[in-house]
Formats: C-alpha cells, sequence, structure tokens
C-alpha cells in the first residue's frame, strides 16, 4: 500500500534529516523559477538537474520511470497539437493544418518545464511520507482544512483500497471476467455503489469514534519538525543557485 | 453500596417496523466486568452505542454517573469517562501518527499539548507500546492497532470500558496480550463478545440478549472429560516407520489452549 505514495525507501541523509518545509518551499521555488524560463537550453539544464537531484535522493531509476509513464502520454499530445495551433512560420503542411516552428518551440518548452517540475516534485516530496507532507503544510500556514482533508485521505484512502480489492475478489471468485457487455458494467455499477455505501456507513462510525474521544470539531497536529541553522543554509544556497538561470535567462 | 455506574431502564431501539430489542434493564456497578453475550444482530453492539450517545433510543431511560442522559449534551461528559472500544480498529484511529491519536482524546479534554503528549507517552509505556509512538497508524498490524486503539480509549482515564469485541480478528499472540492488559485493568467493563476463552478470563456476570431482550445469565463451568480420535498428518512414506511415542497423545497435541 506505501508504495502507492512513496518512492524512495531510503532518502539520503541530507534529505531525511533537514526540515520537511524546507522541501516543500524548494519544490515550491523549483516549480516557480521554472515555469519563468523560456531559454531551451537553459530549461534542458535545469531539467538535467532536476534529474540528477530525483537520482541522488534515492529514487531507483526504474521506479521514477513507471511514475513519469503516465504523464509523458499526455506530454506527446502537447508536442502533436501545440505545433499546429500556433501561428508562424510553417515548417509541415498537413493538409488544411500547419506546424509553425514558433509553435514546436513553444511545445518543446512546454515539455522541458512540466517534466523539471514533476521530476521536482517527485524528488522533493515524493521521497518523504504524506503525513509528514501534511504536517509541513500545516506549519506553512496552509487552511486547516485542506490539511486534514489531506491527511484523513491518505489515512483511509488504503482502508477504501482494501475494501475495493476485497469486493474485487469476491466478484472473481465467482467468475466474473469484466467485459464490453450489460452484465459488466452493471456489475461495476453496484461494486462502486457498494464501495460509496461502505465509505459512508465508516465515515459515520470514524464520526462516532471521534465523538467519544470529545471531539469538538478542533483537529490538533503534534509533530517534531524543527528548523534548523543547517536548513537556512540549505535555503540561502538553493535560493542562489535557482536565481543563477534566472538571470541568465533575462539576460540572454 | 454506591449507585450503579451505568443503569439502563426499559430501554428499546429499533426501526419502524422492525424493532431490535425492547424493555432493556441493566446496570453495571463498581469492580464489575460484565460479559454481554447473544446472537449475530441482537443488537449487543447498539446497546453500547446507546450507552454513549451514539445512537439514540426509541423508548426507556440511561442514566450513567446518577445523571440521566436524554440528549447530545447530556452523553458529552459521559463520553470522557465510558471509553468505547470499536470493533474495527480502523475506524477509531484516523490520526497520522499513533501519538497523535492517543492525545487526541486529552486535547479534547482541555489539555495543553505538552500535557497531552505527556498523558499519550505515559498510557503508551504503561501498555508496552512506546516503540510505536512515533510510527503511522495505518501501517500496524491488525494486533497493534487495536492495542493502540486500547491506549486511546484509556488516555482519557475512563471509570468504565465498554468493549465490542475486542478479541475479534487477533491471531493467538495478540488475543493473549490484550486479554491480560484488559485483565490488569480496574475498570469496570462491559464485554460484548462470543470469545469464550475472554469471557472466561475476565467476566464476573453475564447478562444474555435473547428474543429481543436482555435476560440475566449463570456462568459456570463444568469439568469433564472425553476421548476422541482425531485426524494426525504426517509425510506418507513414513507410515511404516510411524509411531506414537506416548501411547495417548496430549490434550495440547491437538486443542489450542481451550
Amino acid at each position: 500500500m506505501n508504495r502507492l505514495f512513496q518512492l524512495s525507501q531510503q532518502p539520503p541523509q541530507w534529505l531525511s534529516q533537514s526540515d520537511p518545509r524546507l522541501r516543500v518551499i524548494l519544490a515550491l521555488l523549483l516549480a516557480l523559477v521554472t515555469v519563468n524560463l523560456s531559454g531551451l537550453a537553459i530549461l534542458g539544464f535545469l531539467l538535467i538537474s532536476a534529474l540528477s537531484l530525483a537520482l541522488s535522493a534515492g529514487i531507483p531509476f526504474s521506479h521514477l520511470l513507471k511514475r513519469l509513464l503516465a504523464f509523458e502520454g499526455f506530454m506527446l499530445l502537447v508536442l502533436l497539437f501545440v505545433p499546429f495551433s500556433i501561428a508562424g512560420d510553417s515548417i509541415l503542411q498537413l493538409g488544411p493544418f500547419a506546424a509553425s516552428e514558433q509553435g514546436l518551440e513553444r511545445a518543446i518548452t512546454i515539455v522541458l518545464r512540466a517534466n523539471t517540475v514533476v521530476i521536482g516534485l517527485l524528488a522533493l516530496l515524493g521521497t518523504m511520507e504524506p503525513e509528514v507532507l501534511g504536517h509541513s503544510l500545516a506549519k506553512l500556514k496552509l487552511p486547516e482544512k485542506l490539511v486534514h482533508l489531506f491527511l484523513l485521505t491518505i489515512r483511509y484512502i488504503g482502508v477504501l483500497y482494501d475494501e475495493y480489492q476485497r469486493l474485487r475478489q469476491a466478484m472473481r471468485a465467482r467468475a466474473f471476467v469484466a467485459g464490453s457487455n450489460r452484465h459488466s458494467w452493471r456489475s461495476f455499477g453496484w461494486l462502486i455503489g457498494m464501495l460509496l455505501v461502505r465509505s459512508l456507513q465508516r465515515s459515520q462510525r470514524i464520526l462516532g469514534a471521534m465523538k467519544c474521544r470529545g471531539f469538538h470539531g478542533q483537529f490538533y497536529l503534534l509533530d517534531n519538525q524543527r528548523w534548523q541553522n543547517r536548513d537556512s543554509i540549505f535555503l540561502t544556497v538553493a535560493v542562489t543557485l535557482l536565481a543563477i538561470p534566472l538571470t541568465l535567462d533575462t539576460l540572454l | 453500596m454506591s449507585p450503579p455506574l451505568i443503569e439502563l431502564t426499559d430501554l428499546s431501539f429499533g426501526y419502524p417496523n422492525h424493532p431490535v430489542f425492547s424493555q432493556v434493564n441493566l446496570h453495571l456497578n463498581e469492580g464489575e466486568r460484565l460479559a454481554l453475550v447473544g446472537g449475530n444482530g441482537s443488537g449487543k453492539s447498539t446497546l453500547l452505542q446507546l450507552i454513549v450517545g451514539l445512537q439514540s433510543a426509541t423508548e426507556g431511560s440511561i442514566s450513567a454517573f446518577g445523571q440521566a442522559c436524554r440528549e447530545e449534551k447530556d452523553f458529552r461528559p459521559v463520553r470522557a469517562k465510558v471509553g468505547l472500544l470499536f470493533q474495527d480498529s480502523d475506524d477509531q484511529l484516523f490520526c497520522p501518527s499513533v501519538l497523535e491519536d492517543v492525545a487526541f482524546g486529552p486535547l479534547n479534554l482541555g489539555k495543553t499539548e505538552q500535557q497531552a503528549r505527556e498523558i499519550a507517552e505515559s498510557t503508551l509505556q504503561r501498555l508496552g507500546l512506546e516503540q510505536f509512538a512515533h510510527r503511522i497508524t495505518h501501517k500496524l498490524s491488525g494486533g497493534e492497532k487495536r492495542l493502540v486503539a486500547l491506549a486511546t480509549v484509556l488516555a482519557m482515564e475512563p471509570q468504565v470500558l465498554l468493549l465490542d469485541e475486542p478479541t475479534n480478528g487477533l491471531d493467538e499472540d495478540a488475543e493473549q496480550r490484550l486479554i491480560a492488559l484488559l485483565e490488569s485493568l480496574p475498570q469496570a467493563m462491559i464485554l460484548v463478545s462470543h470469545d469464550r476463552r475472554l469471557i472466561e478470563r475476565l467476566a464476573t456476570r453475564a447478562v444474555l440478549m435473547q428474543n429481543n431482550t436482555l435476560v440475566d445469565a449463570v456462568m459456570h463451568s463444568h469439568p469433564h472429560q472425553h476421548t476422541h480420535s482425531h485426524l494426525h498428518i504426517h509425510v506418507a512414506k513414513n507410515e511404516v516407520a510411524h509411531q506414537h511415542d506416548k501411547g495417548v497423545p496430549d490434550h495440547a497435541d491437538h486443542h489450542l489452549q481451550d
């Protein structure tokens, strides 16, 4: 179950010992800088840096690839369609549609930016426990309701997944094979309906359990996140490094 | 003699056209461990939920610690003193980490973060669970979850424990550990269970849900002797050389600690 969320079992020391908030801030900064760059060479360089960051964060290359695969399909669509949707110097004519040089450049920019951001997020956020991420978001003063929604989702997504698996196995045990027919669609409808009913019942039981322990609308988080001098130094270095491509991009 | 901790008088519960139970009378005194037994769907779990006001009765009255409880606000103080252990621990453990879960109750009772942390840590230590404090709740095993759920209840220092099938789904080791723990607790308890071993070890009195109402039951055990043949499985080709060293195998050879 845990493999659903966490990419790296053992992140290196420099990552695991830093304050998780540092990683959240760095991820945000990296994303902001990336979307503001437009030079292809600089973007390419940043992508390679993000990749090496991900590998040095202890993410096995095969895991990284698997995660990226789902996303690259979407990127392929961008590469295919964006060149045709921007006017400019034509480089390819397909019937009434023309691909432009400017469009191609834009498409490559989008692909480079998106990959950099996603790989950076995987490296910085994908390597921490989702519960820890929730705690740091709370400490960074994100709205409390969002944080608790996030934490409760993390807590129960596995429980619901197990419930789904049990129902699915019960179907399979009675020789159900999914096909494209009325019976299959109705069975899946029941499966989803059953999951919804059970989730609702569970949520009522959870609320009952909360009330039993005196819940009155207030959640509490206890954590051990401490911002240290080392984190400040790290942040300063990272900001300086990120400023370089940004200045280069405006100068060139 | 002091008044009963919990007293149910002529309590009924049901849905329109489908009564679950009616005219239930029950009292729980200090130091008692009451076993509540009965068939599936007879409303045993519901009865526990009625005591802490998670469901409301159709008729009858509930009084806890000498106070009549009718509506939600009457039940709130009761919930701090009556700890309910849920059948499914996943329902009970909803916080990210074990420590936060155990501290949730004390924090709701108005303790400061520091106090709640200390209470949580000492409760976990008392149950021998201190190494779990910083574990993520959804990664615990079934037995660990049940023990942590018990810790979350005990952290509120309840005077009464309501246990809904506490040994359900636990393996032999986890069950023994839980029973030993429960045995060491001073609280009065109501235990809903089908587990004869649990009832035998813990209960001081029993009531039975039967024919839609609650009747007093007599608990007794009688020693008995029996002989029977039993299945013995071994590798096929050893058949010829096979011999029992002892004339009669030990009872424990083919029975759990029944």
